[in-house]
């Protein structure tokens, strides 16, 4: 029988297995790369650079995100009942009290960001509290409460960090071959070979990345859903949240693709309009598994 | 690789083992008795809230003297318990006695009209919702050293140590359940 438990270990193996295939295809891409070129640095630069870059904006990763979506923090006296359903689930998963913000938009969405669980920011848009009732509420931030639990905010961190450094090895290379193919060695045929391979590489890495990328943060998603249902002791309330957001059309204002992650549910609106299981291929591209598969599996959790 | 080296590596191998497998039980056992602290937090809060409940009902409903009576009983009985289990059973009972005071405060119109009354229910409704949260905490650590304790081989280094099941303090009893009777 499958349980809670069992559904969160698998996830956390399956988001390890696709962290090491990216891990790979990095050593496997600066390998080739600096067998064409001789030159290991590239590698090392490519790291280093891939490191600074997002550790920066893990570190302020509350700051940026909050500024872009526009939220507001509140206290308990603005709005009590938010409030107490977020510090009750607080002590209920052994977290510290978060910050919360109140999104205001009329699109029913919720996120959680901020570096570690004492820097963590929950913030839900206006729209969410104006159509979900309170078990609705609780299932909502207790997903958003299990990705600060889960170190969700590090693990996609560490992802954009892999799946950066090989966009930018891939285009060193690119742009490198472009100017002339630079200090290639020209042994005859091995050379030839590695530079095809390199070519190959260059395209279809960054792809790769991206989608693993991709899978991970779905993995996450289900991880989330798998952890809250947990916490409450109340999948259903989940579900008839994922429900109603399915139902509502409108996407929410203020979020871009590199927010998108972040949200409870997909923020554009891919996966809704049609009820059909949802083609393997789109599926591929999506930041949040299918909305009707994630309300099927909430339903089929036996606590 | 001479056999002697492979014993050496084996030996420290298992070592470090022993090492890393006893302090992760004893950081698991550390975090229950932390929950079991969050819990008393909660009840703490609670007993702090009832004197001041019990003087604001005494205003208003004269007559209910033996309901009044009950949460104060039940309050001294649970904060004089010692063994968790106890103290959990006897906090049970509290909350059954503080349900029935709310349903009677429910005849006290003017009761029911006062700002402080109206606050200490909230506050007292809010604190129970804790407690059952800090149980759930409780419960979920529990339940996460009892498996390390059971699993092999960790099972080993538990029976070496003395390491010992901990008990598990339900959310959901069946006495809650119950919906309260009350009597007029």
């Amino acid at each position: 029988m499958k349980t809670l438990y069992t559904e969160a270990s698998s996830n956390v193996r399956k988001t390890w297995a696709l962290m090491t295939g990216v891990f790979v295809l990095i050593i496997a891409l600066g390998w080739i790369f600096s067998q064409i070129y001789d030159s290991p640095g590239i590698l090392v630069f490519a790291v280093a650079l891939s490191i600074v870059l997002n550790v920066t904006s893990y570190w302020y990763s509350d700051k940026i995100v909050l500024a872009t979506t526009g939220a507001k923090q509140i206290q308990k006296s603005d709005n009590p009942e938010l409030w107490r359903i977020v510090e009750n689930l607080s002590i209920a998963s052994g977290l510290p009290m978060p910050k919360l913000f109140i999104v205001p938009t009329g699109a029913p969405n919720a996120f959680a960001t901020g570096r570690d669980k004492e820097h963590a920011s929950v913030a839900v848009t206006a729209g969410l509290l104006q159509i979900m009732n309170k078990d609705e509420l609780e299932g909502v931030l207790a997903h958003e409460l299990s990705h600060v639990g889960n170190k969700d905010m590090l693990v996609s961190t560490v992802v954009v960090v892999l799946v950066g450094t090989i966009s930018l090895l891939a285009d060193f290379f690119l742009r490198m071959s472009f100017w002339g193919g630079g200090r290639r060695n020209d042994r005859e045929g091995n050379g030839n070979l590695m530079f095809f391979l390199g070519i190959v590489g260059a395209i279809l890495a960054p792809i790769a990345a991206t989608l693993i990328q991709l899978a991970i943060s779905r993995k996450r998603e289900s991880l989330a859903d798998a952890s809250g249902a947990l916490l409450t002791r109340y999948p259903e309330g989940l579900a008839s949240a994922l429900e109603k957001i399915e139902q509502n059309p409108y996407p929410t204002a203020g979020a871009s693709s590199a927010t998108a992650h972040l949200y409870f549910t997909n923020p554009f609106k891919a996966d809704a309009g049609d009820k059909k299981k949802t083609p393997f291929f789109v599926k591929l591209f999506m930041t949040h598994p299918p909305i009707e598969e994630r309300i099927k599996k909430l339903k089929s959790m036996s606590l | 690789m001479t056999p002697s080296t492979i014993i050496a590596i084996v030996i420290a191998l298992v070592v470090l083992w022993l090492i890393f497998a006893f302090n992760g039980l004893v950081r698991k056992k550390n975090r229950v008795q932390e929950a079991w602290s969050d819990i008393e937090v909660q009840l703490k809060r609670r007993y702090d809230l009832i004197p001041n409940l019990v003087e604001t009902v005494k205003g208003y409903a004269t007559h209910e003297r033996t309901v009044l009576e009950d949460v104060t009983n039940a309050r001294t009985t649970a904060m004089s318990a010692v063994d968790p289990k106890a103290k959990l059973q006897a906090n049970d009972q509290l909350s059954n006695t503080l349900k029935s005071l709310f349903a009677v405060a429910e005849n006290y119109p003017n009761l029911k009209a006062n700002e402080n009354f109206a606050k200490l229910q909230d506050e007292l409704t809010d604190t129970e919702d804790k407690i059952q949260a800090a149980r759930r905490f409780y419960n979920a650590n529990v339940r996460d050293f009892n498996t390390s304790i059971q699993v092999f081989p960790t099972n080993l280094i538990a029976g070496a140590f003395h390491f010992t099941k901990q008990e598990l303090f339900d959310v959901d009893n069946p006495t809650e359940r119950e919906p309260v009777k009350v009597q007029f």
